[in-house]
C-alpha cells in the first residue's frame, strides 16, 4: 500500500493501480470518459488531466494523465489546480464541438456519463462558434440505436467489442474529427454482447433500443436486483419497471460472476413479462372452452380436483427454489418430479454430486479469467453460457501478462498488453462437434462427435494421471492430440476444464471430472466448470425429485389424480404420442405458469403465476451460487407467486400440515431447514426486514421535480404502487439509498453527481472488487475434498462403429431462439432464425439450401440443409425445439430427400 | 567539393540511374557490411555509431546509437527483432528521403543490413510512403537483386547473421510517419500512435523489439562504419556531425535539395544553394525544418542549422528542409494551410488534436475570410497554451500543429488585427 498526496489531503493508495483509480477510490470527483475499470486505460479522452508534483519544493508541476499514470508512494497530486482544471474544462469543451444540444430528447439523459463529467468540469458556455459535423446513422439491428453525431469519440465501444468481447463487426472508421463508429453497412450487430454498448458507450450513441419504444427517465423507474433466468451462469442484473410494466434490464455489478457485462439474451430477454398472450386471470376449460374465472373459484375448482386422487407434482428448472419447494410441499417429496426426462434427470441430478466428489475447485466467472490453461470439453458455452465464454476470452489478455510484467507495464495499461498478448500463446483448447465462437482464439480446436470426445478426454485424464482409465483404441491423430493437450494443461499453474449438458453425455462429463482430478493431483490449482442448461439446474439438482418417466408410470398405473404443473411446459421436454398417453391418464391437469404455453392450451385449470419481475426467489447458478431476485412490480390479484398459488392449493386441499408462509423469507427459511443441501440459501440475500438507518431502501432515484407525464392526458398523478412483503424495497423514492447497500439489494446505480452507471465506482470497496455492502448471494457447493485416492470414472465410451450413413443428430442450441423464456421476447424473436439441419457430407444430389425430412421426436419434419464442411462424419446438427418441439438429446436419424417444391 | 564531402550523394545523379550491386560496389559500397559482419561485434556497431553522434535524421534528433542500446542484447536467431526504414516522408515541404530512395536504394539497404546487425534483427522493413511508386518499384529491384547476390538472405558473408527486407507501401496517412503509429498499421491495424513506455525499442512490431530509424539516418551508417566515427565527426561545422540533406522551397530562385556540412548557416543555405530570394520579393519568415516547426524571423537567419542553434532560435532542425514565407503571401493563409493539414491528418484518437485542431482551422479559416472576431485571437492563444506542451495530447502531432501556429501568432499579430478589423485579407484584395 502506497501513500498519496492528493491536493495535501494524504489518500492509501495501491501501487498496481493508476491514479485515476486511486482518486476515484479516495472518493475524488476526476472526471474520465475513455478508461473503464474492466477495460483499462488507453490514454484516449485526456478527460482525467490532473497535476503531479516532483516533489514538495516543485510548485510549478506537470500535467500528467492520471489514467495512464502508475501510483507511486509519495506522489504529489493536485486536482484542483488551476492549469489542469482549465485543460479538463478545455477537453469537454472540444468534445461538444460536434455534440449535439438534444439532451432533452435524448434516452441517455439524466444517466449521461457525459453530462455528469461535463457539469463536473464547470463548461457550461459554448464558444464554438461553426456548423458541428453531421453523420449517418445505421440500423444495428433490433437490440440497438445508433446516433452518432453524439459521439465524443472515446474508442470505449470498439474496445469493448473488439478487444474485449471478440467481435468483428464494429469498428472505428475515418479519421479527425470524423471518426465514425458502426458496421461496414447497416445490419444487426453479431456479437452476442452488443447489448454492453448501451451501458459502455458514455453518451447516448449507441441506446437500448427496446427501451426507447417503452421509454422513460431512469429517475421515473422503479429498479430491483434480479438474476438473469436465461442461462445457468446466474448474471446479476437490475430490472427497471414502470406502472406495473418491465422497461428494461441492465448489469448489476458482481465481482465474482457478471461483473460489467452481460449477453445480450439476458439483456433483451426480458420481453416476456409484457407478453399480451400472457395469462392474466385464472382460466377453467370446461368442454374445451377457456372460461376466466376468480381466484375462489380457481381455488374451489382445485379442491374438488383433488378428491379425485393423489396430486402429483411438476416443477421447473427454469422456476425458482421457492416455487419448486412450495409444490413439493403440496405433492410430498416422492410424488414430485423435476419435470425432467430420464437422461437429462440423471445428468442433472450428477453435477453438484460431480462438482462436490472432484477436488479441485468450482470455480466463479471471474475465478475463470485468470485460467492458464483451459480445456472447452464438448459444449459450445458461446450459446449454451455466453456470459462465460467471455470469461473465458479474457485469459488471453491474461496471458499477455508474463511479457507486460517483464517490460514493466502495468496491467491496467490496455492496449500495450495486448500489444504483448498478439504473440503470447493461447490458452485455451476447444473440443466440440461444431465451430465456436471461441476457435478463431484458440490453441487447439477440434471437431468430433461427443462419444469420441469424452474419449479424447479420458486419453487426457490418463496421459496426466497414470492410474486414471485410458481410452482404448485411439486413431494415432487422436493420441496426438491427447498428448498435445495434457501437456499444455500440465504446464498451468490455474488449468480449468469446462464441460456441460449441452450434448446429455454423461462420458463427457466424467472424462472432465477425470481430467480435473488428475490435474489436482499433479499439484496444481485446477478448476472444474459444469454448465447445466437452465437457470435453476442447480437449485432442482439440490432439491430432488423424480423424472418425469416415474410420473407417466404414475399415470400409466392410475396413480395420479390431479396433475400440477409449475413452469414447465411439458411439449417441450416429451414428444407428442409420449405426453399425449401421459395426459389421457391424467383425470386433472392444472397448469401454473407466467407464460402462455402449449401445455396450458390442454390444462383444465390454468393459474396465472407472476413472472421474475413480480415475485422475489432464489436461483442457484451452474456454481452453486444461490442468489436472490427482488420483485421491481408488486402483481396485482389475481397474478401471483407460483409458490402462492401452490400454497392455497394445499390449504384448499387441506392438508393438515399446510405451510403458513405470509412472505418470501418464510418459504426460503423452511427450504433452509428442510433441505440441508440449500441451508445457505438464506444468507443470499438479506431478508425484507433489512433497514439501512431504520428504513426501507428505496426503488427509486430521489428527484426534485414531478415525474415525466407519460400518462397526463389520463391522470398527473402515477399510480401509487403497493408494497410487496417480500421485498426491503419500497416501491417509491421514499427510503434510504446508500453505496454501502448490500450488493443483493442495490436498486440502481447513484452517486452525488454521477448519475449514470459509472456511479458503480462508488459502490465498490476498491475498483473492480467486492461491493462496500458485501457481493450478492451465498455459494451452496463447497470445493471438492480431496479424496484419499482419485475415484475415476470408468465409463469410456467405445469407439464409433457407425455406418457412414448413420447420422448422429445432435441439439445445437442457439443464442437465440432455443431458450424459451427470451424467444419469446419481441427483439429476440427477431434475431432468431429458421430451423435448418447442419450436415457435414451432404447427401449425394443434395445442395446447400436443399430440403430433407426425417422423423424427429415424434415429429415428421421437412428442413432445409446447411453445409458445415467443417463438421466431423456422421454427425448432423438441429437445433432444440425450434424445429422438433421435443427434440433435446442426441438421437439417430435417417434423411430423406424431399423433392416436393 | 569532394566526394567525401557528400557521401550520402556521391552515388546520386549518375547517368545511368542508380546503381546497381556491381557498380554501387566500385563506387564504394558493401564495405562497410563486410567490416561489420566480419570483423565487428553488434556491440563494436553500437559503439561505433554512437561515438559518431549521429542524431536521427526524421525530425527529433535522438542519438542513434543511444536508440539502439535499449534493444535487449537476445542474438537474432533467438528472439524475434525488426529494423524498421521510416520512409514515410509526409512532412509538407519535406522531400529529402526520396532523393536517397529513388537515387540509391542499395545504400538505404546496406545501411539497415547494418542497424540490423548492430540490434541483431532478422527482418528488417521499409516504410515507404505510398505515393513513392518510383522509389517502390527501384527499392524492389534493388532488393530482389541484393538478395540474389546474397547480400541478404540467411548467413550473409557466412557470418551466421541473417537479414531480410520487406517493403510496405502505406496506405496514406501522416501520421504513419510517427513511429508507434507506424507499428500498428505494419500490423494491420488502424494507425493510431501508441503510448510510451513500452518503447518499441522493448516493446513494437508484434510485441517484438523493435527499432524505427529515419531513411537518412540509415543511409549514414555504410559511411560511418566505412570511415570511423571520427570520420563522420569531422564533417560537421559545429557540435553536430555528419552531413545533412537541407532543402528549401517558396520564392527563392533555385528551390531544392542539397547535401551539407551539418550546421552550415541558414543564410548559406538560402543564399548560396537556393540561390536568394526571387526578385520583387522580401523574406518575411520561415519553417526551418517542415510544417510542424515554429516560425523564425527574417532577421535570425544567420543561425548555424544544427540542432542545438534552431533549437536556441525558438524552433527546431527538424527535416532541415525549410519553407520560407515571403512579403507577398499572407501569413494567415499560410498558417490556415497549414492548421487545415494538421487538423486533416489528426489520427483522431486523442480529444485535443481530434476536435482542437479543426476548431483552430476553422478560426483560421474565418480570420482570412473576413469574418474573423476579436476574441478568436483569444481562442486560437489558447489552443496553443493548451495543446502546445508535450504531454497534453497523446503524441506529438498536435504539439507539432501548435508550433506553427503559436510562433505565427507573435510574429504576424499585425497580420492578424488587420484581417479582423479590415474583415478581409489585405494581401488577397491587394493583388
Amino acid at each position: 500500500m502506497a501513500t498519496i498526496l492528493i491536493d495535501g489531503r494524504a489518500c492509501p493508495a495501491r501501487t498496481d493501480e493508476n491514479l485515476l483509480q486511486a482518486c476515484l477510490e479516495a472518493g475524488a470527483d476526476l472526471p474520465y470518459f475513455c478508461w473503464h475499470p474492466e477495460l483499462g486505460s488507453v490514454g484516449a479522452c485526456r478527460q482525467c488531466a490532473i497535476k503531479q508534483f516532483s516533489g514538495p519544493d516543485d510548485k510549478t508541476g506537470r500535467i500528467v494523465m492520471a489514467c495512464m499514470t502508475q501510483v507511486t508512494d509519495g506522489a504529489i497530486l493536485s486536482i484542483d489546480d488551476p492549469q489542469a482544471r482549465e485543460f479538463r474544462a478545455g477537453v469537454v469543451e472540444w468534445l461538444m464541438t460536434n455534440h449535439p444540444h438534444d439532451c432533452p430528447v435524448c434516452p441517455e439523459g439524466g444517466e449521461c456519463h457525459l453530462q455528469d463529467m461535463t457539469v463536473m468540469t464547470g463548461h457550461d458556455s459554448r464558444r464554438y462558434r461553426f456548423a458541428k459535423r453531421t453523420h449517418r446513422n445505421q440500423d444495428l439491428g433490433p437490440f440497438i440505436n445508433h446516433e452518432m453525431n453524439r459521439c465524443i469519440g472515446c474508442y470505449r465501444c470498439v474496445r469493448f467489442y473488439r478487444d474485449y468481447a471478440g467481435g468483428e463487426d464494429l469498428a472505428a472508421f475515418a479519421a479527425h474529427n470524423d471518426l465514425y463508429f458502426g458496421r461496414h453497412e447497416d445490419g444487426a450487430l453479431e456479437s452476442a454482447f452488443s447489448g454492453n454498448l448501451v451501458e459502455i458507450c458514455p453518451t447516448g450513441v449507441f441506446t437500448d433500443k427496446p427501451f426507447s419504444a417503452v421509454y422513460s427517465r431512469k429517475w421515473d423507474m422503479g429498479g430491483a436486483p434480479s438474476v438473469c433466468a436465461h442461462c445457468a451462469v446466474g448474471c446479476n442484473t437490475i430490472v427497471n419497471a414502470r406502472q406495473g410494466s418491465v422497461r428494461r434490464v441492465i448489469n448489476r455489478y458482481h465481482e465474482a460472476v457478471n461483473r460489467y457485462f452481460l449477453c445480450d439474451r439476458g439483456r433483451y430477454g426480458h420481453g416476456f413479462t409484457n407478453a399480451p398472450t400472457r395469462p392474466r386471470a385464472p382460466i377453467l376449460r370446461q368442454g374445451g372452452i377457456p372460461v376466466p374465472i376468480s381466484m375462489a373459484t380457481a381455488l374451489e375448482r382445485f379442491a374438488t380436483m383433488a378428491k379425485d386422487g393423489p396430486i402429483v407434482g411438476i416443477g421447473s428448472t427454469r422456476a425458482s427454489l421457492e416455487s419448486n419447494f412450495a409444490l413439493r410441499c403440496l405433492t410430498g417429496p416422492d410424488r414430485f418430479s423435476t419435470g425432467l426426462a430420464q437422461l437429462e434427470h440423471d445428468l442433472t441430478m450428477q453435477v453438484p454430486a460431480l462438482l462436490r466428489a472432484t477436488p479441485a475447485r468450482n470455480p466463479s466467472l471471474h475465478d475463470m479469467e485468470s485460467a492458464d490453461a483451459v480445456l472447452v470439453l464438448g459444449e459450445d458455452v458461446c450459446v449454451t453460457a455466453p456470459r462465460l465464454s467471455l470469461a473465458l476470452r479474457q485469459t488471453l489478455r491474461r496471458a499477455a501478462f508474463p511479457a507486460a510484467d517483464a517490460a514493466k507495464v502495468p496491467h491496467w495499461m490496455d492496449a500495450a498488453v495486448r500489444m504483448f498478448g498478439s504473440d503470447a500463446p493461447s490458452p485455451l483448447m476447444v473440443l466440440t462437434p461444431a465451430a465456436t465462437d471461441l476457435d478463431p482464439i484458440a490453441a487447439t480446436a477440434h471437431r468430433a462427435a461427443p462419444d469420441a470426445i469424452a474419449r479424447l478426454g479420458f486419453a487426457v485424464a490418463h496421459r496426466l494421471d497414470g492410474s486414471a482409465p485410458d481410452a482404448p483404441d485411439l486413431s494415432e491423430t487422436e493420441s496426438r492430440l491427447a498428448d498435445t493437450i495434457a501437456t499444455a494443461l500440465r504446464t498451468g499453474r490455474r488449468p480449468l476444464i469446462v464441460a456441460g449438458l449441452q450434448y446429455a453425455n454423461a462420458a463427457l462429463i466424467h472424462a472432465a471430472a477425470n481430467i480435473a482430478t488428475a490435474l489436482h493431483a499433479t499439484g496444481a490449482d485446477a478448476a472444474l466448470s459444469l454448465v447445466a442448461p437452465d437457470c435453476n439446474s442447480m437449485g432442482m439438482a439440490l432439491t430432488g425429485g423424480i423424472p418425469l418417466d416415474a410420473v407417466r408410470t404414475m399415470a400409466r398405473t392410475g396413480h395420479i389424480g390431479t396433475l400440477v404443473v409449475v413452469e414447465n411446459d411439458l411439449t417441450r421436454r416429451l414428444d407428442t404420442a409420449t405426453l399425449d398417453e401421459l395426459l389421457a391418464a391424467v383425470p386433472h391437469l392444472v397448469v401454473i405458469d407466467h407464460i402462455a404455453t402449449r401445455l396450458a392450451e390442454r390444462a383444465d385449470l390454468v393459474l396465472p403465476a407472476a413472472s421474475f419481475a413480480e415475485s422475489g426467489g432464489t436461483l442457484v447458478s451452474t456454481e452453486g451460487r444461490a442468489q436472490r431476485f427482488l420483485p421491481v412490480i408488486t402483481p396485482t390479484m389475481p397474478v401471483q407467486e407460483s409458490w402462492r398459488w401452490t400454497q392455497q392449493f394445499t390449504r384448499a386441499a387441506t392438508h393438515a400440515d399446510a405451510p403458513e408462509w405470509t412472505n418470501l423469507d418464510q418459504i426460503v427459511a423452511t427450504i433452509a431447514h428442510d433441505i440441508p443441501a440449500l441451508s445457505r440459501i438464506i444468507d443470499a440475500a438479506p431478508d425484507a426486514g433489512y433497514r439501512l438507518d431504520g428504513r426501507r431502501l428505496r426503488s427509486e432515484p430521489a428527484r426534485i421535480s414531478g415525474r415525466t407525464a407519460v400518462r397526463a392526458n389520463i391522470s398527473v398523478h402515477d399510480r401509487p404502487l403497493p408494497q410487496s412483503p417480500d421485498t426491503p424495497l419500497s416501491p417509491s423514492m421514499e427510503g434510504a439509498y446508500s453505496p454501502d447497500t448490500p450488493g443483493a439489494l442495490v436498486p440502481f446505480y447513484h452517486a452525488p453527481g454521477w448519475n449514470s452507471v459509472q456511479s458503480l465506482n462508488r459502490f465498490q470497496q476498491e475498483i473492480g472488487g467486492p461491493m462496500r455492502g458485501g457481493d450478492a448471494g451465498a455459494r451452496l457447493l463447497d470445493d471438492g475434498i480431496p479424496a484419499q485416492a482419485p475415484e475415476w470414472h470408468h465409463d469410456i465410451p467405445a469407439p464409433s462403429t457407425a455406418a457412414p450413413d448413420d447420422l448422429l443428430l445432435l441439439p445445437e442450441p442457439r443464442l437465440f431462439g432455443t431458450e424459451e423464456l427470451s424467444a419469446l421476447s419481441p427483439p429476440i424473436a427477431a434475431r432468431v432464425t429458421p430451423a435448418t439441419l447442419r450436415l457435414g457430407t451432404l447427401p449425394a444430389g443434395l445442395q446447400d439450401g436443399g430440403m430433407v425430412s426425417l422423423t424427429l421426436a415424434g415429429e415428421r419434419l421437412t428442413l432445409p440443409v446447411r453445409h458445415d464442411p467443417a463438421l466431423p462424419p456422421g454427425i448432423a446438427l438441429c437445433p432444440p425445439h425450434l424445429a422438433a418441439r421435443a427434440f433435446t438429446a442426441p438421437v439417430r436419424v435417417q434423411l430423406h430427400r424431399d423433392d416436393t417444391p | 567539393m569532394t566526394i567525401s564531402d557528400r557521401p550520402l550523394t556521391a552515388m546520386i545523379g549518375l547517368p545511368d540511374g542508380p546503381p546497381d550491386c556491381a557498380a554501387y560496389g566500385r563506387a564504394g559500397g558493401w564495405q562497410a557490411v563486410r567490416r561489420a559482419l566480419r570483423d565487428m561485434t553488434p556491440d563494436a556497431v553500437i559503439d561505433m555509431v554512437t561515438a559518431s553522434k549521429l542524431r536521427g535524421r526524421g525530425g527529433a534528433g535522438f542519438g542513434t546509437g543511444q536508440k539502439w542500446s535499449f534493444v535487449p542484447k537476445d542474438p537474432a536467431a533467438t528472439r524475434r527483432k525488426y529494423l524498421i526504414a521510416n520512409a514515410d516522408e509526409m512532412e509538407p515541404g519535406t522531400f529529402k528521403d526520396r532523393i536517397l530512395l529513388e537515387g540509391n536504394p542499395l545504400q538505404l539497404i546496406e545501411g539497415m543490413i547494418i542497424a540490423g546487425y548492430a540490434i541483431q534483427a532478422g527482418h528488417g522493413v521499409i516504410f515507404l510512403r505510398g505515393e513513392y511508386h518510383l522509389a517502390l518499384e527501384r527499392l524492389n529491384r534493388a532488393i530482389a537483386e541484393a538478395r540474389q547476390v546474397g547480400w541478404l538472405g540467411e548467413d550473409i558473408l557466412g557470418s551466421g547473421f541473417g537479414f531480410e527486407i520487406h517493403v510496405h507501401a502505406s496506405g496514406g496517412r501522416y501520421i504513419c510517419g510517427e513511429e508507434t503509429a507506424l507499428l500498428t498499421a505494419l500490423e494491420g491495424r488502424r494507425a493510431q500512435p501508441r503510448s510510451k513506455p513500452p518503447f518499441p525499442q522493448v516493446g513494437g512490431l508484434w510485441g517484438a523489439p523493435s527499432v524505427v530509424n529515419n531513411v537518412e539516418t540509415l543511409c549514414n551508417l555504410p559511411h560511418i562504419v566505412t570511415n570511423g566515427a571520427e570520420w563522420f565527426v569531422s564533417l560537421g561545422l559545429g557540435p553536430d556531425s555528419g552531413t545533412k540533406l537541407y532543402g528549401v522551397s517558396g520564392r527563392v530562385r533555385r528551390p531544392g535539395a542539397w547535401e551539407l556540412p551539418m550546421g552550415t548557416p541558414l543564410r548559406a543555405i538560402i543564399e548560396e544553394h537556393a540561390g536568394g530570394i526571387r526578385d520583387g520579393y522580401r523574406l518575411r519568415a520561415l519553417l526551418p525544418g517542415g510544417a510542424s516547426t515554429a516560425f523564425l524571423d527574417a532577421g535570425q537567419i544567420d543561425i548555424p542549422m544544427d540542432y542545438g542553434a534552431v533549437e536556441k532560435a525558438g524552433s527546431r532542425l527538424g527535416t532541415g528542409l525549410a519553407i520560407l514565407l515571403d512579403d507577398r503571401t499572407c501569413p494567415i493563409g499560410m498558417l490556415h494551410n497549414l492548421e487545415h493539414f494538421f487538423a486533416q491528418e489528426s489520427c483522431g484518437w486523442c480529444t485535443p488534436c481530434r476536435d482542437g485542431l479543426p476548431w483552430v482551422e476553422r478560426l483560421l479559416d474565418a480570420i482570412e475570410n473576413g469574418t474573423g472576431e476579436p476574441e478568436d485571437l483569444d481562442r486560437l492563444h489558447d489552443h496553443a497554451r493548451m495543446i502546445g506542451p508535450m504531454g497534453r495530447t497523446f503524441c506529438a502531432h498536435a504539439p507539432g500543429a501548435m508550433a506553427p501556429l503559436a510562433s505565427g501568432l507573435k510574429l504576424f499579430r499585425e497580420d492578424f488585427d488587420t484581417h479582423i478589423r479590415l474583415r478581409a485579407c489585405p494581401l488577397r484584395h491587394a493583388a
